[in-house]
């Protein structure tokens, strides 16, 4: 057999296979190039040094099971003398370490995290500012009557009325003690 | 003295000193007295250390007092030489002023300037008390002098914030940085708002106001919380300089040209781990008392996804609210363009995340922290982990 017709038969395959690749179902698409399933984005706002290990499990779980994002928003007050954007060193004080701690304990369950940070007048303006800004799938909160641990009540009233998104509340539970803060960062920060 | 000094809410002091100079000064010793607000003690401890020098027989003159009406602090000014203000017009209106010249003129050994963060009325020597003193230090005068924390220029935005009042008044931090002596008069919220309630700061009608705005624990602590920082960083920043100095090598050391303040420029992408080093960068640039710059080199023509514009406004709002300029640079070469911005913005530190292993061709390339160390000598370049890939032994 000569060279020529072995190389011959070998183009004459490869184009037999890039045809019927490209002929065969889907016509023309191959699996792998479909548009990507958008990822889920799990917003868990705080607002102040800490926040509830509670809610922070229930985030990971849902983000586990829905291959979601984690969003942690610091929402922050300014006060209405200043420019919303002025600089608010006092406030990220504590929260940029706990934005640290927060992403290092979802990225260790291998979680992707995407922190957030809103400002506004109020709490309720802050939140309501990042939501226009952005969409979310969940918003977690912790219901409590302390603002250093979450939205007031009247701010989940408000929340609920206002998201098209789904709204996970958690209930205050008596042995709702743990935390996550500061002290939570691994190694030097 | 009055029976307040002898309570138990006598304000206590922590205290800032240079050793005595190593090279003989004509230049008057400046010591700061330093408060979270008024009414803490300042101007009552810095007429106590005017009788004592006095009575150890040093010449101490009254340069300026501000007795805000409180008696105490009048009937302590009793027995202690002052030297008159002086009348200034300004518009239509009569203003009074220390008489810097006649401070000069009368060359007192020891001069006590109250309310060092002061302006001056237009048409005397100086724009600002602080500028006064300057100059009566020059003269060789030994000056006390009264600063409440939230003049400090560097802390304006942070008072702001914790207090809802800005501050007009402000003086550089230098002027702090260069006294001799700082002496914090420190006191609990809770004690200055008695003393407040009890009318020892301000007059009746003053309490009221007081108390809804400024007078606040929440405020107080926190006030209290930066001007104890304050004196701890003046501490060690004094102790570093005065080991510098220690020995003939490290003097000579000291000599070199050091930068004035160190600027941190982190290298970002829009992108959520950008994030962690823009954390790290701010805090790095908190514990070097530096500025902080982020820098993303965009490559030319480039369009963002919708993922890359959320993130770069993720990444505004960080720099934002953590005071950082956000620096956006349109080069298809990063070493350059890193290079150009590290110069034009004096950066001392560089920062950058880790970047992925390289591949193929790519592992002759120069890696990027060597190229920007061969382009910036004398810059620090550091690359920023991630903590939670740590392997700690602990897992």
């Amino acid at each position: 057999m000569s060279a020529g017709l072995i190389i011959a038969i070998v183009v004459a395959a490869v184009l037999l296979g890039v045809g019927a690749g490209y002929w065969l179902p889907p016509h023309g698409r191959r699996v792998g190039r479909e548009a990507p399933v958008p990822v889920r984005r799990i917003l868990l706002p705080f607002t102040g040094p800490e926040i509830s290990r509670r809610a922070f499990e229930a985030a990971v779980r849902l983000a586990k099971a829905e291959n979601a994002t984690i969003m942690p928003a610091l929402l922050a007050t300014v006060p209405r003398t200043l420019p919303l954007d002025s600089p608010l060193p006092a406030q990220c004080g504590y929260a940029m370490p706990l934005l640290e701690a927060i992403e290092q304990r979802a990225e260790a369950q291998g979680v992707a995290v995407d922190s957030r940070i809103a400002q506004g007048r109020t709490y309720r303006d802050a939140l309501r500012r990042l939501l226009d800004e952005e969409s979310f799938d969940r918003i977690i909160v912790s219901a409590s009557g302390q603002r250093r641990n979450g939205l007031s009540a009247e701010d989940i009233e408000w929340l609920l009325e206002r998201v098209p998104a789904e709204v996970l509340i958690l209930r205050p539970a008596p042995d709702d003690t743990r935390r996550i803060s500061a002290a939570g960062v691994a190694g030097h920060f | 003295m009055s029976s307040e000094a002898g309570s138990s809410r006598v304000p206590t002091e922590l205290h800032a000193a240079l050793p005595p100079p190593t090279v003989a000064s004509n230049r008057g010793h400046h010591r700061v007295f330093l408060g979270m607000a008024a009414g803490v003690g300042k101007t009552y401890r810095m007429l106590l250390e005017g009788h004592t020098e006095q009575d150890a027989g040093r010449d101490v003159v009254i340069g300026l007092l501000e007795t805000h009406g409180r008696a105490d602090t009048a009937q302590l000014a009793e027995g202690l030489r002052s030297i008159p203000r002086r009348q200034v017009t300004y518009r239509d209106a009569t203003l009074e002023e220390m008489d810097l010249p006649a401070i000069l003129e009368r060359v007192p050994e020891l001069c006590l300037i109250d309310e060092l963060a002061h302006t001056n009325a237009p048409g005397v020597e100086h724009a600002k008390r602080y500028e006064d003193v300057d100059e009566v230090l020059a003269a060789g005068i030994d000056v006390l002098s009264t600063l409440n924390v939230q003049h400090l220029e560097s802390l304006n935005d942070q008072v702001a914030e914790l207090t809802g009042v800005r501050v007009r008044e402000t003086i550089p931090d230098d002027v702090l940085g260069r006294a001799d002596e700082i002496v914090m008069i420190d006191l609990t919220p809770e004690a200055l708002i008695e003393r407040l309630r009890a009318g020892k700061v301000y007059p009746t009608e003053r309490i009221g106001p007081a108390l809804n705005n400024f007078f606040r624990i929440e405020n107080l602590a926190a006030l209290r919380e930066v001007a104890l920082r304050q004196v701890a960083e003046e501490v060690g920043h004094k102790r570093l300089i005065t080991e510098r100095v220690g020995s003939r090598e490290e003097s000579m050391a000291a000599e070199a040209p050091q930068a004035v303040s160190e600027r941190l420029l982190a290298i970002v992408e829009p992108h959520p781990e950008s994030q962690r080093l823009v954390r790290r960068a701010w805090r790095s640039a908190q514990r070097l008392g530096g500025e902080l710059d982020l820098l993303w080199v965009r490559p030319p023509a480039e369009r963002l996804s919708d993922d890359q514009e959320r993130s770069l406004g993720a990444l505004r709002r960080l720099a934002s609210v953590l005071g950082a300029n956000l620096i956006v640079e349109e080069s298809d070469d990063l070493p350059a363009a890193v290079a150009d911005v590290a110069r034009r913005q004096r950066t001392t530190y560089i920062l950058m995340g880790a970047s992925p292993p390289a591949r193929g061709i790519g592992r002759l390339r120069t890696p990027l922290p060597q190229r920007l160390m061969e382009r910036l000598p004398g810059v620090d370049v550091r690359i920023v982990a991630n903590r939670a890939q740590r392997d700690d032994g602990t897992k």
